[in-house]
């Protein structure tokens, strides 16, 4: 296996009260340094609650937001966005809204052909040849290529997105949120739609989600991102199960179980930190149980093997979640 | 050729449109009709009255035909409006777009410029132009044009700007097309559409300016004269020959009228919102309709029962049943959920009950709802809104959206418990701070004087539970209200909800589409599809084995924490519209089991005690449950 | 909230600045030699004299406007020559006149044209909201110095409740009997058009916040439908009205142009009109900065209005 997407010390930072000259009043670290990893035909689940930065990395991975610092390697090369058609071919995304990442006055035909003409300077016949072949492959009738986007549901819409990100022949797929408009049972057509097509056209796959279900359900591995920065990482089947980070536990505890009795596994203020104001420390010290005094003093560095979190006191990996919550009850 | 259509339906527009092509038409073919000179004075017949020596409107004070300079005077205001609303839709147009497409630094500069044209009283800087270039048509044409400019600009900026932020525009980013390409295939189609509104409604106002400044006597110099320079001549003998003044007058009045009338046209056809009937006003409590016999409460015991309620949307030719006869009924103390996806008329329901559903188009065209024995469907609006937030109250998504702005939640407190109990302000506020407290929000005294949106998610949505909780009401109707909150917030809500309804045995009816909510709350739940309940008994019995396939592959499609890496039991197709139902069963279509029973008629709602299901081929036996 | 006042009032400098800008810009597109233009039938070789030494008129561009500009900070405008009077008394008179006749129409069109769309838009499709519209379409569609005209014949001159024109100055004395008189009919006839205008907005504001899920929380609450509508719906709804009426201020003071030569009211408008016949330019410039700038003032004070009411703008 090797790495197609490498991510280091990427960073995105706001200004915030923008005046026409000067300094700006302050900044907002809307993603610290966060570096990671993507192995070829991997899906790396990205999870965390509203506000911790997913969509703005994801809009920096595909260019459609600069960085303010570090670097995008694909494939060992750096990511270059001056040219829009040569970045096209590298890396595509697929948008949360589906019927909103479609323009309301072009038909379907047009959407599809925009990728095919612009990155691949397909002439018309091939271009007709190659919609048909993806069209199939996401289960879409042909006839819908003569439609405009308000006459499909969330669900062929987000088929439609999809299809529009295969024309461009990327192997990799940046997935934001792009079940989340939809209903359950809708969603797992497209969950599982995505699952065949990696598979048949060896794609790799950054999907970011707030479902921790959905993230666990479809993923390889999963990263954790809290205030803008990855707090945990590691395989999906025990990130969840065995958390080694406080805020990771949080999130699976408050998950809602068929079977398991509702507690509240916080007491305290759930407010997130004030971005124009953050703490020292590690972010997450005023909602941890187990803060001390290190953890306002130094932010915690992602460590160990495989399973990596940072903290300064990780929880130990075999204690299960279950106990932890019958014992806060 | 739908905007077309549209267009004529509406009488006015019409009507308008009618009149506009009258009077341009007469002003195309005037230099053809065979007129007097308009120019050409002849004062020993001035003011001649209309009728009188063949002028058939009259002399006006140098003794020119009327008629004559009305119909050339027409012909030029006509042209000087259409030129003026056309240039500064273009320059406006092009302006706003680049401003908003670009944004940053471009977008700054020039709307600084733009504000400081519309800084302005927009007459000052017409006549400054034109004391600059001088009086003259041409001058009060480019005068009328400059000073609209800004107002377009504006206008298309703030347009352009949505839509550059919109997904679709990031999309053929990634298409690899450029700025260029963008604007002019992504952004100008749905700019156009915003332009000719705003033209429609402002090439009135043009022609108004153009005459206002002719009246002046800074447009159209003598003895060419436009409308309003006949009108500004005419002045002068206003009180002795009146008709002078009322001929151009009217004139000005019916083409601008007609244009205002087809602009409106004009806007409500192309208008998407107004197409919707998004802008229509929802009365104070829903419109009922009902038809057929009233269903009787049948046996006691609940404080609300729901008894084949029926409501519908119509939508022009449309009937939409959002809800198709749906029983339901709740005992104090005790937590009813609701699950379906969307369209399932799970929330059309809850807001059934107290006439809450936004009408038109929603009406209530059948059944019942037995409060405390007593129907409330027809009940009058003033006995419904005595009930209102007093016996029944509401609880509901958003808390951002659902909280007044632009009072402090504290007020919004108060007048809950105020409009129901004549307390006064500061026993009803104290009153708010026990409230506050009650849903554990951390420094109720100083919090109870914030706005909503200096608050959190959670926090708005725990005032929004205090709200509910003002007047100690004996059923709670919550509206999916954790569904826009994180997964951590939602945790802490629902155990705020449980903890509540226990203390205070406060019956509650929870709306959902999450079966993990449903399992940790509630004590019975009650599946939706396509508005009717397909499956109905006590919590555990229902999830543990379904008895509907609906209810069954629900729940196998939906991941569950904690199953690790899967491929997920889908359900092909798409839930029915709600418009054009079949006979039978609404799932009849995605189900594996379904028979040609199945598509018949109806199927009745059935099962043993506590449970029932919809269904001729139940998953499994019903067991009968034990609430 | 001071400090938010005197914020916006120091953004207001840039602006004021602009205005003074674009004014002296378009006063340099007049063709020709600027001393003989600016004079124009004054252009005796005392005035031309006097002129280019005051105005530094053989200066480059750059430099006359700072001249310009200079001057008028320290209360100088320049003197008409038709009137033979320092510009800046002539503008402060005539001012006063004009303010009293679009304050009055302001103060009516706000306080009609709200109710009437609130009343419009609560009583949506009935009889009151198509009968509003038909008036509100008349009013907008209606030339308003045409209107002016009609009232004139019908009420000065057939029924005689009021003078056809003749108001004095403000300061010319009358009391204040004789001047409501006199204010009556240009009033109205200013106030129409943009009574039409708020009360549209209103409607459509009203409609858009009824909408909301706020309203419908009220409702839930069991709130009485007036105060609903009154209180809950046109509180939110005036966060959107009250900018409308800030540029609804500039077109009242628009229309007086055209209401004050009706009339024959002695205001700053029919004063700009008769000195841009007269070719009297340093009048036509004072008079335009002096009233764009109490507009930017007033302004403000909208600014500041709204963000009393919402508490969401950062004071």
């Amino acid at each position: 296996m090797s790495t197609v997407l490498k991510l280091d010390g990427l960073t995105k930072s706001f200004p915030v009260g923008k005046r026409l000259l000067g300094k700006p009043r302050g900044v907002v670290h809307a993603v610290q340094p966060v570096d990671l990893e993507v192995q070829q035909g991997e899906t790396l689940g990205i999870v965390g609650e509203s506000g911790c930065g997913k969509s703005t990395l994801a809009r920096m991975l595909v260019g459609l937001l600069p960085p303010t610092d570090g670097s995008i390697e694909i494939n060992g090369a750096p990511l270059d966005n001056a040219d829009p058609s040569e970045f096209g071919k590298k890396i595509q995304y697929v948008f949360q809204d589906p019927i909103s990442s479609l323009n309301p006055r072009k038909t379907i035909r047009q959407v599809m052909e925009a990728p095919l003409k612009r990155l691949h300077g397909m002439n018309r016949a091939a271009r007709d040849k190659r919609i048909a072949e993806i069209f199939a492959s996401v289960n879409l009738r042909e006839e819908f290529l003569d439609r405009y986007p308000h006459e499909f549901s969330g669900g062929q819409a987000q088929r439609i997105g999809i299809a529009r990100a295969l024309a461009a022949e990327a192997s990799i797929l940046i997935l934001d949120e792009p079940v989340s408009a939809l209903d359950v049972s809708v969603q797992a057509q497209v969950l599982n739609l995505l699952a065949d097509l990696k598979k048949e056209l060896g794609l790799t796959y950054l999907f970011i989600s707030h479902d921790l279900a959905v993230v666990e359900a479809v993923s390889d591995r999963v990263a954790v991102l809290y205030f803008g920065a990855v707090v945990e990482v590691g395989r999906a089947e025990e990130i969840f199960r065995a958390p080694r980070h406080p805020y990771t536990q949080l999130l699976a505890n408050s998950a809602p179980v068929v079977g398991r009795a509702l507690t509240a596994p916080e007491g305290r203020e759930t407010e997130l930190p004030d971005p124009l104001n953050p703490p020292s420390g590690c972010a997450f010290r005023a909602r941890c149980p187990h803060a001390s005094e290190i953890c306002a003093k130094e932010v915690p560095q992602l460590s160990g093997q495989g399973h990596r979190a940072a903290c300064h006191h990780p929880l130990d990996q075999s204690s299960a979640t279950e106990t932890e919550v019958s014992s806060q009850g | 050729m739908q905007f077309l259509s549209l267009l004529l339906r509406n009488r006015l527009a019409a009507a308008g449109g009618v009149v506009l092509s009258l009077v341009l038409l007469l002003a195309l073919v005037t230099p053809l009709l065979p007129l007097a000179n308009p120019d050409v004075t002849d004062t020993a017949n001035r003011f001649l009255m209309p009728g009188e020596q063949g002028h058939w409107l009259g002399t006006d004070h140098l003794g020119r035909d009327l008629l004559a300079r009305l119909l050339h005077g027409t012909r030029l205001s006509l042209a000087v409006g259409f030129a003026a609303a056309f240039f500064a839709a273009f320059f406006g147009a092009a302006i706003g777009i680049i401003a908003g497409y670009f944004g940053g630094r471009t977008d700054n500069l020039i709307m600084r410029g733009v504000d400081m044209l519309m800084a302005f009283p927009y007459i000052l800087l017409a006549l400054a132009i034109v004391a600059a270039l001088g009086p003259g048509l041409t001058n009060a044409l480019i005068a009328v044009a400059a000073v609209n400019v800004p107002f377009f600009a504006r206008n298309i900026r703030g347009v352009t700007v949505g839509l550059a932020h919109k997904e679709f525009v990031d999309a053929a980013r990634l298409a690899g097309l450029g700025h260029t390409r963008i604007i002019l295939t992504e952004i100008l189609p749905n700019v156009i559409p915003v332009i000719v509104i705003a033209m429609s409604t402002t090439i009135g106002w043009m022609i108004l300016e153009t005459a206002g400044l002719s009246f002046l006597g800074l447009g159209s110099q003598p003895p060419q004269a436009d409308l309003g320079s006949m009108l500004g001549e005419a002045r002068g003998a206003l009180i002795t020959n009146p008709h002078t003044s009322v001929v151009p007058g009217a004139m000005i009045l019916v083409i601008v009228m007609s244009i205002n009338l087809l602009g409106d046209g004009v806007r409500d056809a192309l208008d998407p919102r107004l197409r919707s009937g998004a802008l229509t006003r929802p009365m104070p409590a829903t419109r009922v309709e009902r038809k057929g016999t009233i269903p009787a409460e049948g046996e006691g015991g609940a404080v609300l029962n729901l008894r084949q309620l029926q409501t519908q949307f119509h939508v022009k030719n449309r009937i939409y049943k959002a809800v198709g006869g749906v029983d339901l009924k709740v005992a104090p103390g005790e937590c009813l959920g609701v699950i379906g996806e969307s369209g399932s008329g799970k929330s059309v329901t809850a807001l059934s009950v107290m006439g809450l559903v936004a009408s038109p188009p929603g009406v209530i065209t059948g059944g019942a709802v037995y409060f405390q024995g007593q129907d409330l469907v027809g009940a009058p609006y003033e006995r419904l809104r005595a009930l209102r937030g007093d016996k029944v109250a509401y609880i509901f998504q958003d808390p951002l959206a659902t909280l007044h702005p632009l009072y402090k939640v504290g007020d919004q407190l108060v007048e809950a418990i105020r409009v129901h109990h004549p307390v006064s302000r500061s026993e009803a506020r104290a009153r708010a701070v026990a409230l506050l407290k009650q849903v554990r929000i951390p420094n109720a005294e100083s919090r109870i004087d914030s706005y909503p949106h200096e608050m959190s998610g959670g926090m708005r949505q725990r005032v929004g539970i205090a709200m509910a909780l003002a007047n100690d009401p004996e059923v709670i109707i919550a509206d999916e209200p954790t569904t826009a909150l994180d997964v951590t917030v939602q945790a802490q809500i629902l155990s705020l909800l449980d903890d509540l309804r226990r203390e205070r045995g406060l019956a509650i009816i929870f709306i959902t589409h999450d079966f993990g909510v449903v399992a940790q709350l509630c004590d019975r739940v009650a599946v939706m599809y396509a508005g009717r309940i397909v499956e109905t008994g006590p919590t555990a019995a229902v999830l543990r084995a379904p008895a509907h396939p609906y209810t069954s592959r629900l729940i196998a499609c939906v991941p569950e924490l904690g199953g690790g890496r899967r491929r997920l039991e889908a359900i092909p197709g798409l839930p029915p519209a709600v418009d054009r139902l079949e006979p039978g069963c609404a799932f009849a279509p995605r189900c594996l089991k379904a028979s040609a029973a199945c598509r018949e008629g109806d199927i009745a709602l059935e099962g043993p005690g506590a449970r029932a299901v919809r269904c001729i081929h139940p998953e499994a036996e019903l067991e009968e449950g034990v609430a | 909230m001071t400090g938010y006042i005197l914020k916006r009032l120091l953004s207001a400098v840039p602006v004021l600045l602009g205005i003074t800008v674009i004014v002296f810009l378009i006063m340099a597109m007049i063709p020709g030699d600027p001393a003989l233009a600016i004079l124009g039938a004054y252009a005796t070789p005392e005035n031309v004299a006097k002129i280019n030494r005051d105005l530094g008129l053989d200066a480059p561009l750059v430099a006359r406007y700072f001249i310009w500009l200079g001057n008028m900070l320290t209360g100088d405008f320049g003197t008409s020559f038709s009137l033979n009077r320092p510009v800046i008394d002539e503008v402060l008179d005539r001012f006063s006149a004009t303010l009293l006749l679009a304050g009055t129409s302001f103060v009516l069109c706000s306080v009609l044209g709200i109710a009437a769309g609130v009343i419009s838009a609560a009583k949506q499709y009935g009889w009151a909201d198509k009968g509003i519209t038909f008036a509100v379409l008349l009013g907008i569609s209606i030339p308003s110095f045409f209107l002016g005209m009609m009232m004139i014949l019908i009420f000065a001159v057939e029924l005689r409740w009021f003078p056809v024109s003749g108001m004095k100055m403000a300061y010319g004395g009358g009391g204040f009997a004789d001047v409501a008189n006199h204010l009556v009919m240009p009033a109205f006839a200013l106030a129409v058009v943009a009574t039409g205008v708020v009360a549209r907005l209103s409607r459509s504001a009203m409609l858009e916040v009824l909408r909301q899920d706020f309203i419908r929380t009220a409702r839930a609450k069991g709130v009485r439908e007036g105060r609903v509508v009154w209180g809950h719906a046109l509180r939110a709804a005036m966060v959107s009205i009250i900018p409308v009426l800030g540029i609804q201020a500039g077109f009242v003071l628009s229309g007086a142009v055209y209401i004050e030569m009706v009339f024959q009211w002695p205001g700053v408008g029919r004063m700009l009109v008769d000195a841009i016949l007269k070719r009297d330019i340093l009048l036509v410039q004072g008079g335009v900065v002096f009233v764009a700038a109490c507009y930017v003032l007033f302004n403000i004070a909208v600014d500041v209005a709204q963000s009393l009411l919402d508490p969401r703008i950062k004071t």
